[in-house]
């Protein structure tokens, strides 16, 4: 495979890793979640990184998903006892997450093999030299492995726990009523959006993973009114972003991962615009129709 | 930046504070500004429960700090500042349309925005990188901001911003406090309200720019909602909560400042977010009234309270049944009327005992004095007054009032007492026939 596709493959792989839990942020109204938890994980990426002095997955990903639900934690903890309102609760746990990971980004420099800049817009570009060898045979770049594995694990989650998933999002209260454990979807839900975010961060960086999360499943949210649809556009809208970002990165010898967040905000824009039924232009016109409609019936 | 020649005897974390060095004084001068207008804009900003622009906002400052350094080839304070101002902006009304006229919510745009401009930040930042133009070097220290870095010229810069800001902060300070506590009401009398928040919208996006020198475009969003956050336990009144936030705000960067001058690797923005972040923590514990400390012992005080009057109307209820008031009554008695268990309730007995309410018999029964009758006789009163409210007035059920009552006995006031009193004519007996005992002014109460 040419180093292109594979760059398309691992980004057309974040973004629907991204996707599948976004919808779910975005309809839960929960989008800055997905930032705090993105900005929150880096302490625990350095930490698993000083402790298992590689990049090993498994690591980082159990520092990362403990720092997303301490996140999710302390946000939660700090709205209910310390009587904050729910932006400030979000606002003062991830600032400060965040700013510890940089200083011990900054502290260990010699030792991590990370920088402050790969940590916000990542290396997608050198991801595909960055291959798994197993058994001294060439395996393919590791990216693809463990966004591969993310990804799945995601449409698994999304799929075994859909009715649940979309009933507590919907309609919380009714979900309680017919016996959901609403905490503990909300913290599942948590725990993949903070797996996902590590799982991607290392091709696109802790604030591009937020674009990825959130544009896409927007995107899609103006284009359908069912769960399923907007699931798969999403899909498909972080896909297309994945393919045009890295032809306009090309274009420009710039960050892809960047050019990525731009084509994906491009099409949000389009979205809004021209969406047939929650677009700004066609949907004027539908709702003036709906709107004379029954005045016309009226005698 | 450590200490010159002279007085090499000083260790460096004294040193620090003779202040010497023109070097630590001019990056402790714009941190603290930086620290004071982020603080104090901050507050209007979390009173709108906006707290979270300010972290939109800063992200989308990236794009236009590379755009004007693009279109002008300089690192100039004031084109840079230009820039991001106006890329500020556009970010501000891209918010504001997407959540006015799509259905996507508010804080999904805010998310959007943040990461898409910040997206083609990056891309032009790279762009200019890749460039090989050799003037950008330090570009990307907007990023995470290198206060060590800061020149004379841009101190001068954020220190002439930050005195407009707070200028501006003062002048309006009535107009912003109507239109953060209740727009609708500041349209009521006339204010123009659209003008007021896009001049607040513009002083945090003023506030993010001058921030970006020092701490950079991902931590700004922290000086402008924690310092804020932890003057709100402290004070009810806006104008100490905004001194308040930006001597926090300052605090936080003096504290950054000192901590990266110990330890030359150490960035000043994280550490001043760190700083301010523990400022937040002691706030939230131990600020009076609103801290969680305060809470949990105000909690505990009332607890004890209602015990207390819980042992006492079953003493006096105790009494009644006997016909005699002074009657005595065993734990085990108390016990039975009570939920309580044995620890709790001996400790209740002994504090009301202590102040002289009830006192203990020789065969460990207890009984109430005089004093003691006098306060179960009051709380009898109002429970069974408010019995009698709820049924004759809401039409409860008889059998359906106590446990409301057995609430609410511990927390009305006496102007409350003299309402139900005249509501209900002076009344003499509750829904179940027994006597209400009389009122200190009982019979002559008018409201």
């Amino acid at each position: 495979m040419s180093n292109a596709a594979w760059v398309i493959l691992i980004g057309s792989l974040a973004s629907a890793a991204c996707a599948l839990v976004g919808c779910f942020l975005v309809l839960r109204k929960q989008a800055m979640m997905g930032d705090a938890i993105s900005h929150a994980v880096l302490p625990g990426i350095v930490i698993a990184f000083l402790i298992a002095e590689s990049r090993a997955p498994a690591p980082m990903l159990i520092g990362a998903g403990a720092l997303g639900l301490l996140t999710a934690f302390t946000t939660e903890a700090l709205e209910r006892y310390g009587r904050l309102q729910p932006d400030a609760s979000i606002g003062v746990t991830f600032t400060w997450l965040f700013a510890v990971g940089v200083i011990l980004v900054s502290a260990f420099a010699g030792h991590v093999d990370l920088d402050a800049e790969c940590v916000l817009y990542g290396e997608i570009a050198s991801a595909p030299w960055d291959v798994w060898l197993w058994g001294g045979a060439d395996m393919g770049p590791r990216a693809v492995w463990i966004l591969g594995t993310i990804t799945a694990a995601n449409l698994v989650f999304v799929l075994l726990g859909y009715k649940q998933l979309k009933i507590t999002s919907f309609d919380p209260a009714m979900a309680a009523a017919l016996g959901i454990n609403v905490t503990l979807w909300h913290y599942l839900l948590m725990a993949f959006v903070s797996f996902t975010t590590v799982g991607a961060f290392e091709s696109v960086g802790a604030i591009l993973v937020v674009a990825m999360l959130i544009v896409p499943a927007n995107t899609a949210y103006l284009l359908t009114d069912r769960l399923s649809r907007m699931l798969a556009l999403a899909v498909a809208m972080g896909i297309a972003s994945a393919a045009g970002g890295y032809g306009l990165a090309a274009l420009l010898d710039a960050s892809i991962a960047g050019a990525m967040a731009v084509v994906s905000g491009a099409l949000f824009v389009v979205a809004a615009l021209f969406s047939p039924t929650h677009g700004v232009i066609f949907g004027y016109f539908a709702r003036r129709h709906a709107l004379v409609a029954p005045d016309e019936a009226a005698p | 930046m450590n200490g010159a020649g002279a007085a090499a005897a000083l260790p460096p974390w004294l040193d620090f504070f003779t202040f010497r060095e023109p070097n630590v004084r001019l990056i402790l001068a714009g941190c603290v500004l930086l620290g004071v207008s982020a603080g104090a804009i901050g507050c209007f900003a979390l009173l709108r429960k906006r707290a979270l622009l300010g972290d939109a906002l800063a992200h989308a400052a990236l794009p236009g700090v590379c755009a004007a350094f693009m279109l002008t080839g300089t690192k100039d304070p004031v084109i840079i500042l230009a820039g991001a101002v106006a890329s500020c902006w556009t970010g501000a009304i891209a918010i504001d349309l997407i959540s006015r006229y799509t259905r996507v919510k508010e804080e999904s745009a805010l998310g959007m925005v943040l990461s898409v401009f910040f997206g083609a930040g990056i891309l032009l930042l790279t762009y200019i990188q890749h460039s090989g133009n050799a003037a950008q070097a330090g570009l990307d220290k907007f990023l995470f901001g290198q206060a060590s870095a800061m020149l004379d010229r841009d101190v001068g810069t954020l220190a002439i911003a930050a005195a407009l800001m707070l200028a501006a902060v003062a002048l309006a300070y009535k107009e912003f406090k109507v239109v953060s506590f209740d727009p609708q009401f500041a349209r009521s009398i006339g204010l123009p309200t659209r003008s007021i928040e896009t001049a607040l919208a513009t002083l945090t996006v003023l506030a993010v720019a001058i921030g970006l020198q020092a701490v950079g475009v991902v931590l700004m969003a922290a000086m402008l909602v924690t310092p804020a956050a932890s003057a709100r336990y402290w004070t009810d009144h806006l104008g100490r909560m905004v001194l308040l936030s930006g001597a926090f705000g300052a605090l936080s960067g003096a504290i950054g400042t000192y901590v990266s001058y110990l330890g030359p690797r150490m960035p000043t923005g994280p550490w001043m977010v760190v700083a301010a972040t523990l400022v937040f923590t002691a706030s939230l514990l131990f600020a009076p009234g609103r801290g969680l400390v305060a809470r949990v012992l105000l909690m505990r005080r009332l607890r004890r309270k209602t015990a207390e009057e819980n042992i006492l109307r079953t003493l006096y209820l105790n009494g009644e049944r006997a016909g005699a008031m002074d009657a005595p009554c065993s734990m085990t008695r108390l016990m039975q009327y009570r939920a309580m268990n044995a620890w709790a309730l001996e400790r209740t007995l002994a504090r009301l005992k202590g102040r002289g309410l009830v006192r203990e018999g020789e065969d460990g029964t207890f009984a109430l004095t005089g004093a003691g009758v006098e306060r179960g006789a009051r709380l009898t009163r109002l429970h069974r007054l408010w019995e009698l409210y709820l049924t004759r007035k809401l039409e409860i059920a008889p059998d359906h009032v106590h446990d409301d009552a057995e609430e609410i006995e511990h927390i009305i006031t006496p102007e409350l007492e003299a309402r139900l009193v005249a509501a209900l004519n002076d009344p003499a007996e509750d829904p179940h026939a027994q006597r209400i005992p009389p009122g200190p002014g009982a019979g002559n109460v008018v409201v």
